[in-house]
């Protein structure tokens, strides 16, 4: 495009809302650390916007990862405490509050994480060696809720396609499957049979190929807060939120495509692929636009969500495929 | 027998008209103190849902309670338990018009038009506005006692089409518990009406004969 278009404030950002001044300033200094050859503990872009919530947060370890500048968006970042008091985790119970409020009891310590199918090499990983198998890189992702809510998380974790490499897949490994812990001690969601437990979700074997897709161990410069996957998790950032598992303890490679959760409980509401789509509607509302939590409030109206999420990288993953029928 | 006394209904009217505003006096103050979560939005949105089921519900339990207790006194409340109702249905709808749609009719009706789950709970709230309308006494009076009372069991419907969006809303995420719990209390209301009825018109002629 020769002309510049006038910002619109969402994908094209109006320059005051691109990045506040005392984050921008501490990108400096992060970048001026770089130069000197330090490594930076965690992001100082996201420790300025989590100063304002230090008193409240509890305390996670910090985790050390470097911005990857491929993936960042122009969006504002989401208020932490908006992140980690407000989201789905069933297995917590329905309610949005509920995983902030039960999910501390769980015990992320000792994991582990089993590999198995369709690999050359079946594995069981333990969760220190998952967190230093690849270098740890923090990526700023637009997660869109399929309920219509929108947030911008700084994930810290690395491509998944590592850990594909480390197994190597067989030729008939076509999908992924992922399983999520169902610890009925820690879960009181487990109780009711709002789905069928434990949680399971799956990708193609090229969707979870994709660089894009993010093997996730923490977020805002610490490991996850278990309400937000602990202790481990992927982020499919062009996905609706709930097809990226948390708190993953087996992942199989399979032949044929795998039952998921969500498709399970309502296959006319959740499909397999369920990508971000404004113009696939949800039986019960639109996708066409969405709320920004802790930015749209009573004065703005919801903002146009973009196809894939605004990553438009990954179309030609389903180049040919009709998306209203594999919604 | 002298309970309530025109003063004591007075009073009582007062205090149920304070306690029906809470849920609104605390939306208001969350909406200025940043009290409602991540989602105001939505917080507001749900809420007046919400509390617009719970008065219709109050409704229904006037008839059934007065009955069963003989405090006839009750009907005096329940103009306005049901003006609560629509307060609360038309502050569900501004909400819905306001942050789903940012005031845009025609989008807003093709919403309606398109989602058989949001036509239900709309087609709920227009069958409520005429209720809510023709709630004066001199409405009573220009429309005629018995007209009046037909077009005010239009809240037998109106009932079961709000629970029936409520029921849809959660149907997604089977999460039935609130919707079952809200259809089990009103189908014990409605049930009662269908029974009184029936032994009404079983006893008919045994009560024409007993003296008044």
């Amino acid at each position: 495009m020769l002309i510049p278009r006038k910002p619109n404030g969402i994908d094209r950002p109006f320059p005051s809302e691109i990045t506040p001044r005392a984050v921008f300033e501490s990108r400096r200094s992060f970048m001026r650390q770089l130069a000197a050859g330090t490594v930076a503990a965690g992001s100082l872009l996201e420790m300025a916007s989590r100063q304002a919530f230090a008193a409240d947060a509890p305390n996670l370890q910090k985790l050390a990862a470097r911005r990857n500048p491929s993936y960042v968006v122009m969006d504002r970042v989401t208020p932490y405490t908006d992140a980690t008091t407000y989201n789905n985790y069933y297995e917590f119970g329905t309610d949005k509050s509920d995983p902030a409020r039960y999910a501390s009891v769980l015990k992320t310590r000792p994991w582990t994480v089993a590999v198995e199918g369709e690999v050359k090499k079946p594995m069981t990983f333990d969760i220190d060696t998952l967190l230093k198998m690849a270098p740890l890189e923090e990526r700023v992702y637009r997660l869109r809720c399929v309920e219509g809510w929108s947030m911008v998380i700084p994930w810290i974790g690395y491509s998944f396609s590592e850990l594909i490499k480390k197994v190597q897949p067989t030729s008939n490994a076509k999908y992924v499957q992922f399983v999520s812990d169902a610890d009925k001690s820690a879960m009181p969601g487990l109780s009711y049979p709002v789905l069928d437990w434990p949680y399971v979700e799956g990708l193609r074997i090229d969707e979870a190929s994709h660089p894009l897709t993010l093997l996730t161990v923490g977020m805002y410069g610490e490991v996850l807060p278990n309400q937000n996957g602990a202790p481990i998790r992927v982020v499919v950032p062009w996905k609706y939120g709930f097809k990226s598992a948390k708190a993953i303890v087996k992942i199989r490679f399979v032949r044929d495509q795998p039952a998921t959760a969500w498709n399970m409980a309502a296959p006319n509401e959740y499909g397999f692929y369920s990508n971000v789509n404004p113009h696939v509607d949800h039986p019960r509302w639109s996708q066409a636009t969405e709320r920004r939590i802790g930015e749209d409030g009573f004065f703005t109206p919801k903002r146009p969500t973009l196809m894939f999420n605004g990553y438009s990288q990954v179309a030609p993953l389903y180049a040919g495929m009709d998306l209203r029928k594999y919604f | 027998m002298a309970f309530p006394t025109p003063r004591q209904l007075t009073a009582i009217k007062a205090v149920v008209f304070l306690l029906a505003l809470l849920p609104f006096g605390r939306l208001v103050f969350g909406a200025f103190t940043n009290g409602l979560g991540a989602n105001p939005v939505e917080a507001i949105t749900w809420s007046t849902g919400e509390w617009t089921l719970y008065f219709l519900t109050i409704t229904l339990a006037v008839t059934p309670l007065r009955r069963l207790t003989q405090w006839n006194w009750l009907v005096r409340l329940r103009r306005m338990v049901g003006l609560f109702a629509f307060f609360y249905a038309a502050l569900h709808f501004t909400a819905f018009f306001w942050f789903d749609h940012f005031f845009n009719v025609p989008e807003m009706l093709k919403d309606v038009a398109r989602r058989p789950f949001i036509l239900v709970g709309f087609a709920a709230f227009v069958m409520l506005i005429p209720l809510a309308a023709t709630s004066t006494n001199g409405m009573v009076k220009r429309l005629g006692g018995k007209r009046w009372q037909w077009l005010h069991r239009l809240i037998y419907l109106i009932v079961p089409l709000g629970l029936l969006h409520f029921w849809w809303m959660r149907a997604g995420k089977h999460n039935f518990e609130e919707p079952l719990i809200f259809s089990a209390i009103v189908a014990v209301l409605l049930l009662l009406r269908v029974v009184w009825a029936w032994q009404k018109r079983v006893k008919e002629p045994a009560a024409a004969r007993r003296p008044a």
